[in-house]
């Protein structure tokens, strides 16, 4: 297929497969202009970094540089596919305007330095901090998109050398709500499903989960089910038109903020109909008579009101739920960003808990990720949690670990939770936390409140220090400035959301004197002097195949494990699913089966919060409840979102992505055809809502809320009526203004509110309540917008679409 | 009998609990996570007021059911301070031991339910065994959460 098709049919064609078939091989690739397969030099091994799929490809390179991409067709994942973020997004690494060099600010401006000089300043200032203040003057706050190896080493030099709570990810904003979901019903992190529940379930159900843009290849899996034979039934929870949406048996489109309310209504017909494996749920379960008696209350007549979805949709959906054989279920961030975040997503649990259907082919949970590497921030303890999803509140565990790491249990911070990263910023908004060291993220453009978030970074008393491979808006606020390898450019392993290992092995060399993220935390180590108690260096390892090694050892016997894998063994063929033991050398594709869970209070990784006030649950409280390490089914009640709509600010913003697009288009917008397809902001409003606020498309609009201003132009699509979509990509780095708005803000987080769930700490970033007016009429130009996803225009159907 | 004595304590010390927390609420503003809390936990008190307001009749009490607790004055000029000093690592130390009030008032409220919990079960009183039952747990969830934000802060508070 020509590539350039691949911006307008974002997943080509149709390998219909039927139930319980194999899904068929298609390669995808994408050449530089002019090049033959020929003319490459060599193909090496890697897998996506735009998105959390885990697609394995292979990189083609000539004359030292990138041309190009092919999918792995032996990988277990794609089968061969790429979404468009992979076939054109490689190009964005060999950038001009990539980080050779690091910087120091001198007289209050950035200028090139040596790493000597650099690192001398980073350590020097560690080191007065910690002699000072001791180590809650430190924080670090990285990402989901380096490599397994570099998340271990930061975790061990974070918690095990500077010995700080503050550490923690950009996963809190993307997948924190994931994890503490599957702590809280299984009592540890990890993913029970796998993709090959596509292949064989007849009831896919997602949940706030546009799949079709953010994991373009699991949709293809999902149409060429849908064009097989015996296709599987579609349920969609969306308030978006998206193509699943419009693929779905049953599409609802709840109000924001009500999720809670609207799977207490689809559990409460579950319960109703019958549709309960009883003897499952007594035999694996704990918690089951409080659900029982809290969903009683959802009737969907009730819930109706409450989400304004049809009652009749509701009871569709819950008799296709309770009448499936095998049920898969997705979600993402409608729930996981939205108000009652850990309660909605642990309801999704609750339905298989109650069906019993979980380890078996077709029943399957996938609570996704939004990052490539995601998985490994949460399972290496970059996310804050202790490595190995060891609890950090199981003395046992702690001693375990420092066994590991050969130091003293009391060296490692375990007193508290660790701090997420909404609290880093407020301890670093008090001032008691006086260094920062940002890697791989760019707060100042993805954390809510944006007015707030740079006028905390840019903060005087504040040693800011920024790891990144271009000079993004956070970057240009540091004091250091620290140039990074990327992808491509050294090797690591990493982890897709089901659990799929892959190894991704450098192909070019990184530009000027940029060095990896692990070569960096090793170096700091190494510069601070970080022992273990026989007085040895801290990190052991100095390349990422020692890391990797190390990890595996640090993961043994754990749920995570690792230790059946290798470099060797990842190297060719396909992406290898853990836990990968001596006694499943092959991976486990599925968690969980036969009912048997890592949540005794021995073995579980948490004991869970309370999920209304976010409070730990104490380890006594947990004994009592589970001594025996079942499922724990945990109910919730609905409670209304912290901010409801009223006379000023009449409807509700929620931000989101578009296929085209990852972040805050670091990358993305370096690759011409992404940009092209997606190249400025707009913002979705309904056709009700257009004709109130006399809105045509093109026109610009001005989106209000209490923190801030957006201007951008509108998309009326279809929308459900009453709620304002912007995409959130688009920050200032391509703009005069650098690292803030100028006269009118471009960014969506301007406009969100600083607000998190109590038990995961994710952000809340899809129920602030907004008001738009138009600020100029259109030129006729259409909004920037895509005319073929979830914000195609309502009107002439996509014929426009087709053309672009 | 003299349950209608510890009701109507019962009613204060549920009354000044919602107050602490709106107070703490309001002046830590700046912490997203306990202003936010801070008012919700707020709600459960005030919603107890109610409760006990509607049972205190049938043990020889007039209780007011409207919680107090409305923003005054002197609080709007509390959360404009609020705002504004939430910038100094002082704000930390002061919320902790503000947390600490909701702590000991939430304990001395668990307390309370206690005892009334204990009384309807002597007297076989359903609906009043049913509110205790159901008001003591969610009082627990207010101390514990006080509690859990205490330990979580006091290190950044003490240690800087």
């Amino acid at each position: 297929m020509p590539t350039e098709d691949r911006i307008a049919d974002v997943w080509g064609d149709r390998t219909p497969y039927p139930r319980g078939g194999d899904w068929p091989v298609r390669v995808d690739a994408h050449l530089a202009a002019d090049l033959s397969p020929g003319e490459v030099d060599r193909w090496v091994q890697t897998a996506s970094t735009l998105h959390s799929n885990g697609d394995a490809f292979d990189v083609a390179v000539r004359d030292g540089r990138m041309v190009g991409v092919r999918g792995r067709p032996d990988d277990r994942v794609n089968r061969g596919r790429l979404g468009p973020k992979d076939l054109f997004g490689w190009q964005a690494i060999q950038s001009p305007d990539r980080l050779t060099r690091p910087l120091v600010r001198r007289d209050g401006r950035l200028v090139e330095c040596s790493w000597d000089e650099a690192m001398d300043v980073v350590v020097g200032r560690t080191q007065a901090l910690l002699e000072e203040q001791g180590p809650s003057a430190v924080g670090f706050y990285t990402t989901g998109q380096l490599f397994l190896e570099e998340y271990y080493t930061l975790a061990l030099v974070a918690h095990g050398g500077i010995r700080t709570n503050h550490v923690d990810g950009n996963t809190r904003l993307c997948t924190a709500t994931a994890a503490e979901a599957l702590k809280e019903s299984f009592g540890s992190d990890g993913q029970p499903g796998s993709y090959t529940d596509v292949d064989h379930a007849d009831v896919i159900a997602l949940f706030g989960h546009n799949v079709a843009e953010t994991q373009t290849v699991l949709w293809m899996r999902i149409l060429d089910r849908l064009a097989g034979d015996d296709p599987p039934e579609v349920i969609c929870v969306d308030p978006r038109p998206t193509p699943v949406a419009r693929a779905a048996t049953v599409h609802l489109a709840p109000r924001p903020g009500t999720n809670v309310a609207l799977m207490n209504a689809l559990l409460h017909e579950i319960v109703a109909n019958g549709h309960v494996d009883e003897a499952w749920v007594t035999a694996h379960t704990v918690g089951y008579a409080d659900l029982e008696k809290t969903v009683a209350r959802y009737t969907p007549e009730v819930v109706s009101t409450i989400c304004d979805v049809p009652a009749a949709d509701i009871r569709s959906a819950a008799r296709i739920i309770g009448e499936a054989e095998a049920l898969l279920s997705t979600v993402l961030q409608g729930f996981y960003q939205s108000h009652q975040a850990t309660a909605a997503a642990v309801q999704v649990n609750n339905l298989h808990l109650l069906r019993g259907m979980i380890g078996r082919p077709g029943c399957g949970i996938l609570q996704m990720n939004g990052q490539p590497s995601a998985q490994n921030t949460r399972e290496c303890g970059a996310d804050g949690d202790m490595a190995g999803f060891r609890n950090w509140s199981n003395r046992s565990h702690v001693e375990d670990l420092a066994r590991v790491w050969n130091i003293e249990p009391k060296q490692i911070p375990h007193a508290t939770p660790p701090t997420h990263a909404m609290q880093i910023m407020r301890y670093v908004e008090d001032g008691s936390i006086r260094m920062l060291w940002v890697s791989g993220t760019n707060p100042v453009v993805s954390m809510p409140e944006l007015a707030r978030m740079r006028s905390i970074l840019s903060q005087e008393r504040l040693f800011l220090v920024v790891q990144d491979i271009f000079l993004t808006e956070t970057a240009q606020l540091a004091d250091v400035v620290l140039p990074a390898a990327a992808w491509g450019e050294k090797t690591g392993a990493f982890t897709n959301v089901d659990r799929t290992v892959h190894l991704s092995e450098k192909a070019v060399d990184p530009p000027g004197e940029a060095r990896s993220d692990l070569d960096i935390f090793v170096d700091f180590a190494t510069r601070m002097g970080l022992q273990d108690k026989d007085g040895q260096p801290l990190v052991k390892w100095s390349t990422a195949e020692e890391a990797f090694d190390a990890w595996r050892e640090c993961s043994r016997g754990r749920p995570c494990d690792y230790s059946g894998l290798s470099y060797d063994k990842l190297r060719g063929g396909s992406g290898i699913q853990w836990p990968c033991t001596d006694e499943s050398p092959d991976g486990t594709e599925r968690l969980y089966a036969g009912g048997t869970f890592w949540a005794s209070p021995e073995e579980c990784e948490t004991f869970g919060r309370d999920l209304e006030t976010g409070a730990p649950v104490e380890e006594q409280e947990y004994r009592a409840l589970n001594p025996f390490g079942r499922a724990v089914i945990k109910s919730s009640d609905y409670r209304p979102p912290h901010e409801i709509p009223d006379e000023d600010h009449p409807l509700q913003l929620i931000t989101g992505r578009t296929v085209y697009h990852f972040h805050t288009r670091t990358r993305t917008a370096r690759a011409p055809e992404l940009q092209a397809a997606a190249p400025d902001v707009w913002v979705e409003v309904s056709v009700t809502d257009a004709q109130t606020y006399g809105l045509a498309e093109g026109d610009l609009a001005e989106v209000t809320t209490a923190r801030g201003e957006v201007r951008a132009r509108v998309r009326v699509s279809g929308i459900r009526p009453g709620v304002v979509f912007l995409p959130f990509h688009y920050g200032y780095w391509d703009t005069g203004e650098g690292w803030r708005p100028g006269d009118h803000g471009r960014a969506a987080n301007e406009l969100t509110r600083t607000d998190w769930d109590p038990a995961s700490k994710q952000p809340i970033f899809k129920t602030a309540a907004c008001a738009v007016r138009k600020v100029a009429d259109g030129d006729g130009t259409p909004s920037p917008a895509p005319d073929n996803t979830a914000s195609a225009p309502v009107a002439a159907a996509t014929a426009e679409g087709v053309e672009r | 009998m003299r349950i209608g004595t510890v009701l109507r304590d019962l009613h204060h010390d549920e009354n000044e609990l919602a107050r602490t927390l709106l107070r703490v609420a309001d002046e830590h503003r700046a912490d997203h996570e306990v202003h936010q809390m801070g008012v919700h936990l707020a709600e459960w008190s005030s919603r107890h007021v109610r409760e006990i307001a509607a049972i205190a009749g049938s043990f020889g009490e007039n209780l007011d059911p409207t919680p107090d607790g409305t923003p005054t004055l002197v609080e709007e000029a509390r959360r404009w301070m609020s705002e504004r000093g939430g910038r100094s690592p002082e704000s930390e130390l002061v919320m902790v031991r503000d947390l600490r009030d909701v702590y000991l008032r939430a304990s001395s409220v668990l307390t309370d339910w206690e005892m009334i919990g204990q009384a309807a079960q002597a007297i076989v009183h359903d609906e009043l065994l049913e509110l205790a039952t159901r008001c003591q747990a969610e009082t627990k969830r207010q101390a514990t959460w006080a509690n859990a934000k205490i330990k979580e802060s006091s290190t950044q508070a003490l240690v800087v």
